[in-house]
């Protein structure tokens, strides 16, 4: 069979297995945001322990491979009962141990970039709210994060596009993402190759597509600047 | 406020970053509707010494106290304070993601709970003042030095402060801009307002000046009115700034 034969077959695999990594993709995307928001909170805040343990937290999840990861915390949870149920063609209780291994990872790059975001916003930009009588809270909320939020969506813009690549690890958890699926198609065919390239061009579109939504979400945003 | 009209006091007031001593012990009473202009060679703890006055930098020893309150006592409610001492920085530091009349009303709005036309209100008329009223609804990047420090002098007078602390407002100014600020500043003075001056600007000083303070090495090392800082100086230290900043003029 050649590349389009396969493709005939088998596209419904792959179809699936894109909706799969999107799904996945959005999921992660969407709690690694949140968590990292936290996790920047605490990387920033003025009690010590909480700062050591988001810095600790940073390092090791940017320090070791998300597949290292996604076993840990498959193994580390298995006390927790997930659903046995198939949502969409995923198993949730395989899915789900994934989407945190995903999230907590994703977080530990969203947290640096706001921790940097933050950061690079002027230090006599607190020091006049401040000295006007603003809360320490005031200020991070209308003076400091407004100004951060231009450097920080652009780079976690970018953190997503690389989340939808990153995903693909799931396979080896039997979550049946475009990789899994790419599997089923090799082994049917015998013909690992094209099946290959077929998913390579879907990332690479899935990829393309979430860069233009970012590269149009900035310019909204830099239109909106004053 | 003391019945004697001291509005700030402080005593033996220490600053430390690491080892490095930056106040030594200041012993400063400033008075109500008083311009106390502090002078001194780069690195002598001038910027520290006014930092130190609205806690912006919290002192290693000694006290501060404000109509009546030390500053840092527990439990003192910092953010009340503040709001009776306005500050000027050098680097003008407006919010840059607010347009002129928002960096204006957002601290009477935020920290004195005043209604937005209220501080709209108080905004405007203020930037009438210093005739920049048709700037209200540009953003900072738009505007000259000269204009965005006045817009900083507005921004803290409109919180109605009791004091105002300049850390050497026209440093950072083309030399053409210097002028409207110090103009701005006089107004002030002549009103009566209670100021602490951080400058370079002896004419300034010269003229402005109920009292000067000269710093050197964080010791206040002699202090009195400009004749006799400018005129008859005592310390050599004093002489031999005064001899090279004079100079420069
Ligand atoms: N945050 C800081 N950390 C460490 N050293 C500082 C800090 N701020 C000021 N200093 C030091 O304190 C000394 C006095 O500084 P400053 O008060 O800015 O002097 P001035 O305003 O008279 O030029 C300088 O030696 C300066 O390097
Ligand atoms: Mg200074």
């Amino acid at each position: 069979m050649n590349i389009w034969e396969i493709f005939v077959n088998y596209y419904d695999y792959f179809l699936r297995g894109t909706r799969t990594t999107i799904l996945i993709s959005l999921i992660t995307v969407f709690f690694g945001f949140l968590l990292g928001c936290l996790i920047a909170l605490l990387r920033l805040s003025k009690n010590r322990l909480l700062r050591g343990f988001a810095g600790i937290y940073i390092t090791v999840l940017r320090g070791t491979p998300l597949l290292v990861q996604l076993y840990i915390v498959y193994y580390q949870l298995d006390f927790i009962p997930f659903p046995k149920t198939t949502v969409l063609d995923v198993a949730l209780d395989r899915a789900l141990p994934c989407a945190i291994a995903l999230s907590m990872n994703s977080a530990a790059y969203v947290a640096e970039v706001i921790r940097a975001g933050i950061q690079a916003v002027d230090i006599g930009q607190t020091e006049a709210a401040r000295s006007l009588g603003m809360t320490g809270g005031q200020t991070m909320l209308r003076i400091i994060l407004p100004q951060a939020i231009k450097n920080i969506l652009p780079a976690i813009g970018n953190e997503f596009v690389t989340m939808i690549k990153e995903t693909s690890v799931i396979q080896y958890l039997g979550v049946s993402d475009l990789m899994y699926n790419n599997g089923i198609a090799a082994s049917g065919t015998y013909n690992p190759l094209p099946c290959y390239y077929i998913s390579g061009i879907i990332y690479l579109i899935l990829n393309l597509v979430a860069g233009k939504g970012v590269s149009i979400f900035e310019r909204r945003l830099k239109r909106s600047d004053r | 406020m003391t019945d004697n009209g001291v509005l700030i006091e402080t005593k033996g007031l220490k600053k430390n970053f690491g080892e490095l001593e930056v106040l030594k012990g200041i012993d400063v009473q400033i008075k109500k509707g008083e311009v106390v202009v502090v002078i001194g060679p780069s690195g002598s703890g001038k910027s520290t010494f006014l930092r130190c006055l609205n806690r912006l930098e919290e002192p290693t020893g000694g006290s501060v106290i404000f109509e009546g309150q030390d500053i840092c006592a527990a439990g003192v409610d910092l953010n009340a304070l503040r709001q009776k001492m306005g500050m000027v920085f050098q680097q003008f530091n407006l919010f840059n993601h607010l347009t002129i009349l928002e960096n204006i009303t957002i601290g009477p709005m935020l920290v004195k709970k005043e209604s937005q036309a209220e501080a709209e209100q108080t905004a405007m008329r203020l930037l009438g003042r210093i005739g920049l009223a048709d700037k209200a609804k540009e953003y900072p990047s738009r505007l000259s030095g000269g204009q965005k420090q006045r817009i900083a002098i507005v921004r803290a007078l409109a919180m109605g402060p009791d004091v105002m602390l300049f850390d050497e407002p026209t440093s950072a100014l083309d030399p053409e801009m210097v002028g409207e600020v110090l103009s701005v500043m006089q107004d002030l003075a002549e009103e009566g307002r209670t100021m602490v001056v951080v400058t370079h600007e002896m004419g300034f000083a010269q003229k402005v000046a109920s009292r000067v303070l000269f710093m050197d090495e964080g010791q206040i090392l002699e202090e009195g009115t400009p004749d006799q800082i400018f005129n008859h100086p005592r310390s050599p230290r004093t002489k031999d700034f005064l001899s090279k900043v004079l100079d420069v003029i």
